[in-house]
């Protein structure tokens, strides 16, 4: 009966827990499990990311790796148990701190809690640059290579506006949590590039989801429900688009829903190909994680350190293009896309 | 001939009759502790048998024992005269051998009835009952009710939840459930622990209800005036053996007590000999004046 | 089992049996009272501030809405009344979801993948049950463990890819009906047909009450000769074939298996049985109130969306009914055992 007693606090821990997790896997720090060895003569350098079971932190690191060991360089891995979660890469930071790595290339799980041991590497000579996200400060790491969110969901606000031409905008937007930098600038940047605010009359609903199909679908069904006139659907992500799209489908509306997305995985410039997206931008992870390492290399040959944020570019990605908003065609997108096909 | 006849006509004869349930020789080990240390035990047909002891006299090891809950390392066990060997209490319920334990055993948030049958439940015969298992809520209800009637147990319906009831309503349930499954021996471990006067006394007017059905009760208790006022003989367990077994007139409470704590030798036959003691010996060195219950 | 009618001189005669309890008291009286309230209460709410929501065609969205959750949910009563819990239930049935599309999207035959899914989301299922009824292991450290290994599996299997799976059987269950003018997919008949059997199962059947007599006290339910072991190794292979259903349901839903989707199902699961009245600790409770804490989520979810209001405000609604569930629930054991 004692046991017993005990499970609403452990019930209660885990809800604590895992309302803040996503997914859960096991870090691989240090000790040769992930330490990628090269022809020797080379030196190491870390790479710390965030989720490995997310496809685009996947393909950041996976061409991060790849150009180092192009290179001969010694690679040591970490990545975040759960979105985040920066405790555990900063412990992996002060373990390759100690392993004596020459760079680390850092996607922060959460902005500010990495800086005290980005500034604990740089301190001890070590270059650290930002890919994805940057550092809250940004100057905390040399340089930063990342997408330019905003650029990106303006290009998303632009293309919608250029598509719906003269008929009433009628907008839903489905988002991800707003305290999210990435959220926020891609949400900031559709607003700017269609021309409205957030209290714009033309939004007719905004819903914060879990960023995944399903929760895509069932926000989408909702609204619609309410409002069966939107005629503009913003999503933080392909995954939402998906379930979104499934959602207008099998709500039978006599007009056409134009569909925006951005990331650029293969699975989602799949479903731009196959009309359920009308377009999606197109981020380039695997550029950032090839210019991190180059960077890393440069400096440790001629000394030369990077600055600033560079932006690793965004694309439009649609079959419909519109004159005025620059884009290429699914034909190159699935050329240039990351994750696998679906 | 009933058992109680046959009781009576045994001591009319001078002999002892034949017990229903007897063991030989119980040996239990636990690590170093010896809870049974070659204990011989005899219950006859019809009698309530007292079983008392001090606290570690093994009274929990040998029912568990006797009741298939454990196997003991040494010794037999005979039902009716014929060797018995049980490997769970399912082979002892299976026997006729129903078990109250000390905190009940029920579920709480189950009725009354759902605990009276409790594994043991009946499907209805017609097609949903052969084809769905479809239970018989009716039968067993009805059932249920009739059993804690026939014991004198006044309860508004089978259908409370068990943990609605008070501790001697649920004592009641429980010795009801095993009186109505038991066919030959019900054992009860502690059955008044844990009640007032009153309830303690509604339970042992079933522990004589059950008496008078022709089921015989081995009832493991604390409470020596209780012992003495339902117990037809008094058996007196200490240090893992069998101290004495006596009949309540031939015996005083405070005689019992010594010889459940060792201030008195008790007649403890030599290991091996199974027989009954007859209940008129009277052990050397004390003597047997009778129960004067007005000292109580 | 002795006389069935009293014996020959005994003492007292039988009166007449007691009658039994009426519908309404009984009803009032149960778990579910409490939920049902609450969910016509949010319906009454949302009905009288929005124009959409009494909608035929709102209100089956709302069922679509809370089927696969609504199944998980039913899986996870059965395990929580015997006392234990599974948090792997999402992550088994996102495992069946993906293992049956990628043996479709690889050529394979549909009705083949279907059996494959059942097979093994029953065999983790097992797994769990299993170390839980054997080694006596907590069932909350079991299923969490099994969580971990499970998704990681999948991800594996995957390669962390989605899979889009093309009308099949593996997606007839999202075929529908129109009824009254909503559109009604198979996967609501399965859902409710699924939980009429769970209902009836659990009341009507001797395996049903050996369920609940475990939950409610596992030693009483052993010393009366329940093999304990095989009930909650059995109930949690039942499980595992209803989270299959769920899969099945998903993909119809939906036609796409993501490894990343319905993460939160298994909490979401345990928040509808703990809404719906039935009890952490065991041996209380049943699925009408899963059925019911299911769509109280999925209404709160819907209202809420259609009125405009942040869904943060779902969030924390959501979060003091679990809170509010739980406490009643203790409050009735305590007033019960005095």
């Amino acid at each position: 009966m004692r046991i017993r007693s005990s499970y609403p606090a452990l019930v209660a821990a885990v809800l604590v827990v895992a309302s803040c997790s996503s997914s859960s896997s096991t870090p691989t720090t240090a000790a040769g499990a992930s330490a990628t060895s090269a022809s020797a003569g080379g030196y190491t350098i870390g790479i710390v990311e965030q989720q490995l079971s997310n496809p685009f932190f996947a393909n950041l690191e996976a061409a991060a790796k790849a150009e180092a060991q192009a290179h001969g360089l010694t690679v040591i891995t970490a990545e975040s148990k759960v979105a985040g979660d920066a405790a555990t890469q900063v412990t992996a930071i002060q373990d390759m701190i100690n392993r004596g790595v020459k760079g680390i290339s850092l996607d922060p799980g959460n902005a500010t809690a990495v800086v005290p041991a980005v500034q604990q590497a740089t301190a001890a000579g070590i270059l650290v640059v930002a890919v994805n996200t940057e550092t809250s400060p940004s100057t905390a790491v040399a340089a930063t290579y990342e997408t330019d969110n905003l650029a990106g969901g303006k290009l998303m606000g632009q293309y919608a506006k250029a598509k719906i031409g003269s008929t009433t905008p009628v907008v839903a937007l489905l988002d991800y949590d707003l305290t999210d930098k990435t959220s926020k600038a891609r949400h900031d940047g559709f607003l700017a590039g269609f021309g409205i605010t957030d209290s714009s009359p033309e939004i007719a609903a905004e819903i914060a989801t879990q960023a995944n199909a399903d929760s895509g679908q069932t926000a989408m069904e909702n609204m619609l429900s309410a409002h069966p006139d939107i005629n503009v659907v913003y999503t933080i992500n392909e995954p939402m688009a998906v379930g979104a799209a499934a959602a207008i489908k099998a709500a039978n509306l006599s007009h056409p829903v134009i569909v925006v997305s951005i990331d650029g995985s293969c699975s989602g410039v799949q479903a731009v190909k196959n009309g359920q997206i009308s377009a999606t931008v197109m981020q380039f992870p695997s550029k950032m994680g090839k210019d991190a390492v180059d960077a890393i290399i440069n400096y440790v040959s001629t000394g030369q350190k990077p600055s600033g944020i560079i932006d690793t570019g965004t694309t439009l990605i649609t079959d419909q293009a519109i004159t005025g908003v620059q884009s290429q065609d699914t034909t190159w997108g699935l050329q240039n896309c990351w994750g696998a096909t679906s | 001939m009933t058992s109680r006849q046959a009781l009576t006509a045994a001591a009319e004869a001078g002999q002892p009759p034949t017990p229903i349930l007897e063991a030989r020789g119980l040996v239990k080990h636990y690590g170093h502790i010896t809870a049974l240390d070659g204990t011989d035990f005899d219950l006859r047909p019809g009698e309530v048998l007292g079983l008392v002891g001090d606290n570690g006299a093994g009274k929990s090891t040998l029912i568990k024992a006797l009741s298939g809950a454990i196997i003991p390392d040494a010794g037999e066990i005979f039902l009716e005269g014929n060797r018995v060997n049980f490997q769970s209490p399912h082979d002892a319920r299976a026997a006729g051998i129903e078990t109250v334990y000390q905190d009940l055993a029920v579920a709480p948030a189950l009725d009354i009835a759902s605990n009276i049958y409790l594994g043991r439940e009946v499907r209805r015969k017609d097609f949903f009952g052969l084809v769905f298992r479809k239970l018989d809520y009716g039968y067993m209800r009805e059932t249920s009710t009739r059993h804690l009637m026939d014991l004198g147990i006044g309860l508004k319906s089978v259908r409370q939840s068990m943990e609605t009831l008070s501790g001697g309503q649920r004592q009641a349930v429980a010795v009801a459930r095993a009186a109505a499954w038991g066919r030959r021996i019900i054992i009860m471990d502690e059955p008044t622990a844990a009640l007032g006067v009153r309830q303690a006394g509604q339970v042992l007017e079933l522990v004589q209800r059950i008496r008078a059905r022709g089921l015989a009760v081995v009832l493991i208790s604390h409470n020596m005036p209780q012992v003495f006022e339902v117990a037809d003989r008094i058996y007196i367990l200490r240090l893992g053996r069998r101290a004495a077994v006596l009949r309540p007139q031939d015996t005083t409470m405070a005689d019992v007590v010594s010889i459940m704590v060792g201030a008195i030798g008790g007649d403890v036959p030599a290991r091996g000999q199974g027989a009954a003691t007859p209940p008129t010996a009277t052990p050397p060195g004390y003597s047997l004046t009778p129960f004067d219950p007005s000292g109580s | 089992m002795t006389a069935e009618s009293p014996k020959p001189g005994s003492v007292h005669a039988t009166p007449a049996l007691p009658a039994g309890e009426p519908v309404w008291r009984a009803l009032l009286g149960s778990t579910v009272a409490g939920p049902l309230v609450a969910l016509l209460l949010a319906c009454l709410v949302f009905s009288l501030g929005t124009r959409t929501f009494l909608r035929a065609e709102n209100i089956s969205l709302i069922f679509q809405q809370s089927v696969v959750v609504g199944t998980l949910a039913l899986g996870q009563t059965l395990i929580i009344l015997t006392a234990g819990i599974d948090l792997a239930n999402g992550s088994i049935a996102v495992l069946g979801m993906v293992v049956m599309a990628k043996y479709v999207v690889e050529g394979g035959d549909p009705i083949v993948a279907l059996l494959l899914g059942f097979v093994v989301c029953m065999v983790m299922a097992a797994i769990s049950g299993t170390i839980v009824s054997r080694f006596n292991l907590p069932p909350f450290i079991v299923t969490l463990g099994m969580l971990t290994a499970i998704a990681a599996s999948t991800r594996l299997y995957s390669s962390s890819a989605s899979y889009t799976v093309p009308p099949s059987l593996l997606t007839w269950l999202g075929n529908s009906i129109k009824v009254g003018g909503a559109t009604v997919p198979y996967s609501i008949f399965v859902w409710l047909a699924l939980f009429a059997v769970a209902h009836y199962a659990l009341t009507q059947t001797a395996a049903g009450r050996h369920l609940f007599a475990v939950g409610d006290n596992i030693e009483a339910a052993r010393l009366a000769g329940i093999n304990v072991r095989r009930t909650l190794l059995s109930v949690y292979v039942v499980a595992g074939a209803i989270y299959a259903i769920g899969a099945w349901e998903a993909l119809g839903r939906i036609p796409v298996a993501d490894p990343n989707g319905y993460s939160t199902a298994n909490l979401d699961s345990i928040t509808a049985v703990v809404i719906g009245g039935t009890s952490l600790f065991g041996g209380r409770g049943g699925v009408f109130g899963t059925l019911i804490g299911t769509l109280i989520v999925a209404v709160l979810a819907n209202g809420l969306t259609q009125a405009n209001i942040d869904s943060l405000y779902q969030q924390v609604a959501i979060g003091i009914l679990v809170i509010v569930a739980v406490a009643v629930d203790q409050l009735v054991r305590r007033r019960r055992a005095s």
